[in-house]
């Protein structure tokens, strides 16, 4: 049974990266609680267009949960109330009828906004580039079980590299950490021999470009992993401590 | 060097100073449990920690401590803040299984900082400081005397245990988290540790100052107390 819902959005815009930012509120009419919370944006923008105002700018791209371009902080939660979930995986039965839903960009001072709800998260390639790779070619692949491999680390490796850099971990924290990415990226290598390699080099060039980049010092709140949609655990950071705690007593 | 420079290190700083300081906190409500029991044990206890050189040793080890814990409570938080940036969000909710410790450590800690001055203030600065400028020193039982003799002296070391309480439950894993002696198993063994300590350490505390209280009460004048 579809159910329709009236609500009104109250949305950070802002014109650009210097410009001061405020909050708009616009009410939207019978939106069917099937829709996704990006659609109810679209009908929002199609709805500004025809009245010859500016869109909201938000990004997105898959759509489908896996690419990590989706944000938004939505009623205080990124990604919206739901949790293990995205923003575009995100759908108006969650609201009420009736609701006032504030929606705010990432806030962070290493992801500066670039338009209204849409933030600069290049902060995190950068990281990535320092060091989240393996660098030395690894052939064709391997016969299955030439390299053992337990069951557990494979798991525990899968599970880090569900991370889509989405940054909700950072808008998340009140530190404006970025610990958990970086955690999940450092374990998805560290729990595999083809990762141990250059582990220690990794670990340190990562968490340099991450101190470098101005984000903030973990204070194990554990606000990330209750926020991120692909549920990474904290236990990732505690592995990113060890790795970088004894890549430096061996230096 | 890592341990200011990198972010890692920083905490690994504040972990291995907060550790080291639950560890004292633990041997202090063991030592104060004594004065319930015996007068005279607590004096032999207080004259055993006069001013020797491993007294005085480890009260500088303890000072070092608590100034450097201090000070990079500070540098973290300020680092921390300007990380956040200046735009704050209208609508904030903070998670459950998200303690509310965790994100008050500052406030906490600056309240047990301002306990910590008036409990130095009542004990160490009769006891110890004046042995070492050779001044008279006050005996355990008169410093005791002195201050649970007055009536706010226990209300306000009441609050100071909460707030200490309230830090070392965070405190407690949050320190095997930041060296890296931490995984999915052990992340509700920790807390959960980390919780019965600082609930047995702060009971044993407070229990020794309402005995004590019990004890003098009415014994001095607020005046005196200072
Ligand atoms: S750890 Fe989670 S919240 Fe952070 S970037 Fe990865 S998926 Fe997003
Ligand atoms: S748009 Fe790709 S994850 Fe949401």
């Amino acid at each position: 049974m579809e159910n329709s819902i009236s609500v009104k959005l109250k949305i950070w815009r802002q014109a650009g990266p210097k410009e001061k930012g405020e909050f708009v509120t616009y009410e939207l009419q019978d939106i069917p609680t099937d829709t996704s919370f990006l659609e109810t944006l679209d009908i929002l923008n199609e709805q500004l267009v025809e009245r010859g105002e500016e869109p909201v700018a938000f990004d997105h791209d898959c759509r489908e949960g896996i690419c990590g371009m989706c944000s938004l902080y939505i009623n205080g939660h990124p990604h919206g109330p739901a949790t293990g979930a995205t923003t575009c995986q995100l759908y108006m039965r969650r609201f009420k009828d009736g609701e006032t839903i504030t929606v705010e960009p990432w806030r962070s001072a290493a992801f500066p906004v670039i338009k209204d709800l849409m933030v600069d998260r290049n902060a995190f390639d950068k990281i990535q580039q320092a060091g989240g790779y393996v660098s030395f070619n690894t052939g064709g692949a391997q016969d299955a079980n030439a390299i053992p491999i337990s069951k557990v680390a494979a798991d525990e490796a899968m599970d880090s590299a569900s991370c889509i850099g989405c940054g909700a971990c950072v808008a998340a924290c009140k530190n404006g950490s970025a610990m958990l990415f970086v955690s999940a990226k450092v374990s998805q290598f560290a729990l595999l021999p083809q990762g141990k390699a250059e582990a220690k080099k990794r670990v340190k060039a990562m968490l340099q470009k991450m101190d470098e980049l101005g984000f903030g010092n973990c204070t194990n709140t554990g606000a990330c992993a209750a926020e991120c949609p692909k549920n990474i655990k904290l236990s990732n950071i505690a592995r990113l401590n060890r790795e970088y705690i004894s890549a430096k007593c061996s230096d | 060097m890592w341990l200011f420079k990198s972010s890692v290190g920083r905490k690994v700083v504040m972990s291995v100073t907060g550790l080291f300081l639950i560890l004292f906190l633990t041997f202090h409500a063991l030592m104060n449990a004594v004065a319930i029991f015996s007068v005279e044990a607590y004096e032999a206890v207080c004259e055993f920690l006069g001013a020797n050189w491993y007294a005085l040793l480890g009260t500088a080890v303890l000072a070092a401590g608590f100034v450097i814990h201090i000070i990079y409570a500070f540098w973290l938080t300020l680092q921390n803040r300007s990380a956040r940036g200046d735009d704050r969000y209208a609508v904030t909710a903070r998670p459950k299984n998200v303690e509310w410790a965790s994100q008050n450590m500052l406030v906490l800690g600056i309240i047990v900082a301002c306990f910590l001055v008036l409990h130095l203030y009542q004990f160490w600065a009769k006891m110890q400081l004046p042995e070492i400028m050779g001044d008279y020193a006050a005996s355990g039982e008169e410093a005791l005397e002195l201050a649970f003799g007055c009536w706010w002296t226990l209300p306000v070391y009441l609050i100071g245990f909460l707030a200490v309480w309230f830090h070392i439950t965070h405190g407690f894993w949050s320190a095997f988290q930041s060296i890296g002696v931490n995984n999915d198993k052990w992340i509700e063994r920790w807390k959960c540790i980390g919780c019965w300590w600082a609930t047995i350490v702060m009971l044993l505390f407070a229990v020794c100052a309402i005995a004590l209280t019990l004890k003098y009460a009415g014994g001095y004048d607020c005046i005196g107390a200072c």
